[in-house]
């Protein structure tokens, strides 16, 4: 429960460090603003493409099918995968078919949800991540702190020494051209050599059985015309109904992201290339039993922005490892409670409920309001620790009984006036460690009201 | 017109001239205002610690003492948004439905009902607004700086109408200041990194006193500033408006 807090708590430690990751972020958030306000229509595009999913999450199941008809129709096979370990098994078994022992990825954060890295890895398989940050990460052997900028977290400084030591780059060069460049050196073997090229899926259009994927390096593209296989995996939410709804869904999506117009790649993927193979695996992994819960089920209109994280005050000051899970910051804290309550139960109050991510949100996922919701199921289900549930329901009873509360109120203020301070001021008092407690006036607003009738 | 005038648990106990300064505004205005004495809290603190159970008692106790007025006018954004947003898991009864569409922000009964166009009151300070958020985002008191909508703003429109007053906006114009009741004391170290923030950017901007249209997010302001013995002041905005001095 309390972890988010002590992971937050260390991560603070470093203020200036702090303060960088959050001014990098704000700076996002920033560029976001300007892309997102200059066109006048915003408000209208964030509508309709809520009312899209919306549609899409209430006939997932038809679109779905739709989809995998028109798709196998392309030529492509299409898999099934219930959970992270069917869909790690599918994707092994693609590779084993073909031998392939190397395998390039980009762009999807759904391989990283299923921890199809370390299940490939065991099993002999290379596997390279090809975008830039993910690659970093990979190299650093950590998880990413973001799900658009995995390895935002880190200096550009840190990224020279990791890949002097990791590449061979020279020792104490920081320019991120030069780092660049000597990753997109080292990459190229990767994709001369690779046997597969997986993807992700960011939207998957029922009409046409294609896929599309958004990218700013073109590693996707790289991957997919190289390698012999390719594999897309998504996650069934990713439905589109047409190819027509597209384009509310692009413009919104790299302005959110990164302030950009539009991903400097837009690929579409419908059929394999002749003489290749192209399969798709679709995975559910707790989506449908999240679509079942009526008041969290429109979180799986979510596109994987980023912009949440990059307007949420406290995932700028705690970092995405804060949250222990693949998907960080306001959306990971209304996903993960329904993958497992108890272990997630502290993300839902990780948060101020400043309502800043719902307001962001190109899809206009109510999400703090599904934060405030999560934290009842949290209370209900008995994953509050004790002295906060006895403490909320001496409260309740205090604050509805007037005479209590006004009793209690006064030998507060009383305490809080004669009390010497190591009394007030001790280990207990978390308010206290870096704040002043209120000074106490004589009277209450009410006792002063009473004598002021009287009079 | 009969006014019942709402005063949240903590500016009760801890910042009675905020109540005082609120009553005596709409005095002044020409209100008839009634304190139903007894009142306590509108039960968000238990609520948004996930314990909305306990707080029924609260929200019935709550519409017990006030479903009877045309407008409950509190000095805080976030209790009225509490019970207009989070009453909905007791029976929807007349006096409940009737509530929760009554319960108003000091700043909306000013300006959606009483229609204000001009204050008595002269305030010569460098001030900064807080946007409180509950205020900001939840009642939509004005325009967040998420969204791409002509910028406006409640608490702002008011502060206009004050004497003397200098407006200064902070770099970042309505970023959350940590509180989040509970949330002060579960992740403190986050809580108060994002209280001194906040100060920073309203001091870097030369601001002498620093403005909300909710105390606690002032409260938790005035803590963290008088530990650190700093000189910029926190007044609520009812204060100001009623022309109360620092
Ligand atoms: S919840 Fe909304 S803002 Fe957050 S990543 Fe998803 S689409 Fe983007």
């Amino acid at each position: 429960m309390k972890e988010h807090a002590q992971k937050a708590a260390e991560f603070i430690r470093n203020e200036s460090r702090t303060d960088w990751h959050d001014e990098a972020l704000w700076f996002v958030r920033s560029k976001r603003d300007k892309a997102s306000h200059s066109i006048g229509e915003w408000e209208q595009l964030r509508e309709l493409a809520s009312q899209v999913k919306d549609n899409v999450l209430s006939n997932l199941d038809g679109y779905l099918e739709q989809f995998e008809a028109n798709a196998r129709r392309n030529g492509v096979q299409v898999h099934w995968a219930a959970d992270a370990e069917e869909h790690n098994r599918i994707v092994y078994g693609i590779l084993e078919k073909h031998q392939a022992r190397n395998l390039v990825k980009s762009k999807s954060m759904l391989t990283e949800e299923c921890h199809l890295n370390e299940y490939l890895i065991k099993r002999g398989i290379e596997v390279v991540d090809t975008d830039l940050g993910e690659r970093i990460i990979q190299l650093k052997e950590e998880p990413p702190s973001h799900i658009v900028m995995p390895a935002i977290h880190l200096k550009k400084e840190e990224v020279g020494e990791l890949f002097h030591e990791k590449l061979h780059t020279e020792k104490g060069a920081s320019d991120p051209k030069y780092l660049t460049e000597a990753a997109r050196q080292h990459l190229r073997q990767k994709f001369l050599a690779a046997g597969a090229a997986i993807t992700g899926v960011n939207f998957a259009i029922a009409e046409t059985g294609g896929v599309v994927v958004c990218t700013n390096e073109g590693n996707a593209d790289m991957g997919v015309h190289l390698a012999p296989v390719q594999i897309h995996c998504m996650g069934i939410e990713k439905i589109l109904p047409k190819a027509e709804h597209l384009g509310i869904f692009t413009r919104l999506l790299a302005r959110s992201a990164t302030g950009q117009p539009i991903t400097i790649y837009t690929s579409h993927y419908h059929r394999p290339k002749a003489g290749g193979e192209m399969h798709i695996v679709i995975v559910d992994n707790g989506r449908t039993a999240q679509l079942g819960r009526a008041a969290f089920r429109n979180s799986l209109k979510c596109i994987r922005c980023g912009a949440c994280m990059n307007t949420c005050p406290i995932y700028r000051r705690s970092g995405g490892h804060s949250y222990g899970y693949t998907i960080p910051g306001p959306i990971g804290s209304i996903l993960t409670p329904g993958i497992d309550l108890k272990k997630y139960s502290g993300l839902p109050f990780a948060s101020t409920l400043c309502g800043s991510c719902s307001d962001v949100c190109p899809v206009k996922i109510d999400i703090h309001e599904q934060l405030y919701r999560w934290r009842q199921i949290i209370a209900e289900e008995g994953h509050l620790p004790t002295d906060k549930r006895q403490s909320m329901k001496w409260a309740g009873r205090v604050l509805s009984k007037p005479a209590w509360y006004n009793v209690i109120g006064k030998l507060t203020r009383w305490a809080m006036m004669r009390l010497p301070r190591p009394f007030l001021y001790n280990r207990l008092n978390e308010w206290g460690k870096d704040r002043e407690l209120p000074e106490p006036p004589k009277e209450s607003f009410g006792e002063w009201y009473r004598k002021r009738e009287k009079s | 017109m009969k006014v019942g005038l709402f005063i949240p648990c903590y500016i009760d106990q801890f910042y009675p001239q905020v109540g005082i300064a609120t009553l005596e505004l709409l005095e002044k205005l020409g209100c008839q205002v009634v304190y139903p004495t007894g009142q306590t809290c509108c039960g968000q603190p238990m609520a948004n610690s996930g314990c909305e159970r306990d707080a029924v008692a609260a929200y019935h106790h709550f519409v017990q003492l006030f479903h009877a007025f045309d407008h409950v006018v509190t000095p805080s954004g976030s209790c009225a948004y509490h019970v207009r947003n989070h009453y909905d898991i007791v029976e929807q009864t007349e006096e409940v439905k009737k509530i929760r569409d009554n319960v108003l922000d000091l700043s909306e009964f000013l300006l959606d009902i009483l229609k204000v166009e001009s204050l008595d009151s002269r305030f010569p300070y460098k001030v900064g607004l807080h946007q409180s958020c509950h205020g900001l985002r939840g009642l939509r008191l004005g325009q967040g700086s998420e969204r791409a909508l002509e910028k406006s703003s409640k608490l702002d429109t008011l502060l206009r109408m004050v004497d003397g007053i200098e407006l200064v906006e902070p770099s970042r114009p309505d970023e959350c200041c940590g509180f989040g009741g509970t949330f002060a004391i579960n992740e403190p170290a986050i809580s108060v990194k994002m209280g001194k923030d906040r100060i920073a950017d309203h001091e870097n901007k030369g601001v002498e006193v620093v403005t909300a249209g909710d105390m606690s997010c002032l409260m938790h302001l005035e803590g963290i500033i008088r530990r650190q013995k700093k000189k910029i002041k926190v007044k609520h905005i009812a204060e100001i408006l009623n022309g109360t001095q620092p």
